[in-house]
């Protein structure tokens, strides 16, 4: 039966490690994702897994550790955050380009400089183009959820990617919340033994090199099938958060919408903050304000037919993003949601907040302001800023 | 009645926020009075890591920067490269040099590059909670290594000043220890020696410190000093491993 237990985010996940049970983890430390490879340490020296456990000297040794590991035909995860993930950069490419299916916990944390520990999303953002699968959580449980799935995405023969599971840092990694732990054995049988479509190294019946050199004669049809199996993932995604909700209770989809169906007015948001915004919104929804939100989940690859669909009957939208793209028409994920709306025969108003970098926190007044700038422009038809900063000091 | 004891001008009065009885504060403290007694404040830039001295620049009185970790070696290089009349010194603990950051030390030395390096070998990683380093003793438990650390799988502790001593280029390296009051001040002079080459323009200098994190080895301090004049010292022993300044011509 599954349990409730009360864990930290980090601990949530590590336990979702160790009901995968991985062949392979290389790690190095950084906050806030720390605490995931600690915990699974003691998995490992307790004998409760069978995992090898290497410490690496650098984030960059340990992709190019689980590299190795995936490429000779291991299941292998990993976490970090920032920095760590800004180091593994390298590793990153390769590990997609090499169609290995490993796992990344990525603890969202803001990049230096300035130097900072707390939460927010410009690690995994800059990481948004070397072809990972990206799921987001908006809490706890969702990142323990969205571990499990991650296997059986990035493993699916029709994907064969890397999969990066990621989570606000401190917000969510370092706060105890309840959440439900499925039983070993329903992880077990969920995710199966790791199997390849395609020999692995060492195989000696069926010889192969990987990441060997290609120029103007392949390189591109390789990439061309990267682009192509990250086009399959969406579907994949689908169906394994659906056969996921069959036993858990918990179905997960593309996004989540939540009172968006009816809503002229709606915010799209990511992880922790989309909790704050459904507590404004339950508020403004008392009032007879028809608001809304979208919590994308998928980043990678992005949906943007489904996120056009669930979106075009809004009158004004507002895109709240947690990293900025310095001299880009907007933030990340803002670029996306409003690329993605081009299409529309009629388009809702948009406009765009970067909030909260390096953990400044998001309060229920910031959210109330945003969603009150909204009903202005619902009513105006006119935005007053495209694209600006809030939660921060003029 | 005359002063016998202040403050030294490169510490800010501000104080140390470290855990107690961590070696950081009396350390930083030994840094700025070298560089008090050496009259070159004005001159002087540190280099800060990635680590639990990541806060150096909280209690240091002259200019500071942070860098990526483990890339101090490359950022003084470049720096004094720079600026070659300036003090330039990177403060690192074993995360940052003798991990993340091992190819940029090796390099940095061969090149002979004119700067000093204060190296922090704890045994541990200190800022993150008490992993593994690359200088944890072996049988040493950590929070990666519940059980000790093993020689199979995670190799023995790396000496790093004895392997920085194989090179032919570094001028001046040695190994002290935080472990009494009599090798607090060795250290000092040691760190003096090394700034005092740096600005004769002789090369690349290296001071190795076995310093204390009494948190993290779940000791008391004095439980800590006593380990580190103890079983580190055997396996990190202290003294000059390369001084060319004394070599008879």
């Amino acid at each position: 039966m599954p349990k409730k237990v009360a864990m930290t985010g980090n601990v949530a996940v590590a336990n979702a490690m160790r009901q995968i049970n991985p062949d392979v983890c290389a790690a190095y430390p950084i906050t806030p994702s720390t605490e995931i490879v600690q915990q699974f340490s003691n998995f490992v020296a307790d004998g409760i897994v069978d995992t090898v456990l290497v410490t690496v000297e650098s984030e960059h040794s340990a992709m190019s550790a689980c590299i190795g590991a995936c490429a000779a035909g291991g299941r292998v995860m990993n976490a970090t955050s920032a920095n760590g993930l800004a180091l593994m950069w390298e590793m990153l490419y390769i590990a997609s380009g090499n169609r290995l299916p490993i796992i990344l916990s990525c603890v969202n944390r803001a990049l230096s400089a300035p130097i900072n520990i707390h939460g927010d999303h410009s690690d995994s953002m800059g990481a948004r183009d070397s072809g990972w699968i990206q799921l987001y959580a908006e809490n706890a449980q969702e990142a323990y959820d969205n571990t499990i799935m991650a296997p059986r995405i990035g493993e699916h023969f029709d994907v064969r990617l890397p999969v990066m599971s990621c989570m606000d840092g401190f917000i969510i990694s370092h706060s105890i919340e309840n959440i439900e732990l499925l039983d070993d054995k329903q992880v077990k049988d969920f995710i199966g033994p790791y199997k390849s479509n395609v020999p692995t190294l060492l195989d000696i019946n069926n010889p192969v090199t990987m990441g060997a050199l290609h120029l103007q004669d392949y390189y591109i049809e390789s990439k061309r099938q990267q682009h192509e199996a990250m086009k399959k993932a969406k579907k994949v995604v689908i169906d394994v958060g659906k056969e996921y909700g069959k036993f858990s209770g918990r179905t997960y989809g593309l996004f989540e919408e939540y009172k968006l169906k009816d809503a002229d007015i709606a915010l799209v948001v990511l992880n922790s903050a989309a909790g704050t915004a459904k507590v404004v919104v339950d508020e403004l929804r008392k009032q007879g304000i028809k608001a809304g939100l979208l919590k994308p989940r998928l980043f990678r690859p992005f949906p943007y037919l489904e996120v056009a669909n669930a979106l075009k009957n809004c009158t004004a939208v507002c895109v709240m993003d947690r990293a900025d793209s310095f001299g880009g028409a907007g933030g990340p994920l803002f670029t996306e949601v409003r690329s993605a709306l081009y299409d529309l025969p009629a388009r809702p108003l948009m406009i765009n907040k970067i909030y909260g970098l390096g953990g400044r926190d998001l309060g229920l007044e910031d959210v109330r302001k945003v969603y009150r700038e909204l009903v202005k422009l619902a009513e105006s038809g006119k935005a007053a800023k495209l694209y600006e900063y809030i939660t921060v000091r003029d | 009645m005359k002063q016998v004891f202040k403050r030294p001008d490169s510490l800010k009065d501000v104080p140390f926020r470290f855990c107690p009885g961590c070696s950081h504060g009396t350390l930083h403290r030994m840094v700025a009075q070298a560089i008090d007694e050496l009259g070159v404040r004005e001159k002087t830039i540190g280099i800060a890591p990635v680590g639990c001295a990541v806060f150096a620049y909280d209690y240091f009185n002259f200019d500071v920067l942070e860098v990526a970790h483990g890339r101090p070696p490359a950022a003084c290089t470049g720096m004094k490269r720079a600026m070659p009349d300036r003090l330039i010194f990177s403060y690192q603990g074993d995360g940052d040099l003798a991990a993340i950051g091992m190819s940029e030390i090796i390099h940095a030395a061969n090149r002979g590059e004119n700067f000093t390096v204060i190296f922090v070998n704890n045994a541990t990683y200190g800022m993150t909670g008490g992993q593994m380093a690359p200088t944890t003793l072996v049988g040493q438990k950590t929070t990666t290594t519940p059980k000790g650390r093993a020689v199979h799988g995670e190799g023995y502790p790396i000496r790093v000043s004895e392997m920085l001593a194989t090179l032919e280029t570094p001028y001046y390296i040695e190994r002290t220890a935080m472990d009494c009051a009599k090798n607090v001040i060795k250290t000092r002079n040691a760190i003096k020696k090394a700034f005092t080459y740096q600005m004769d323009g002789r090369g690349f200098t290296f001071v190795e410190v076995l310093s204390i994190c009494p948190v993290n080895w779940g000791m008391t301090p004095l439980e800590a000093m006593d380990w580190c004049g103890g079983p580190m010292k055997e396996y990190f022993p202290v003294g000059v491993f390369k001084d060319e300044g004394k070599r008879v011509v």
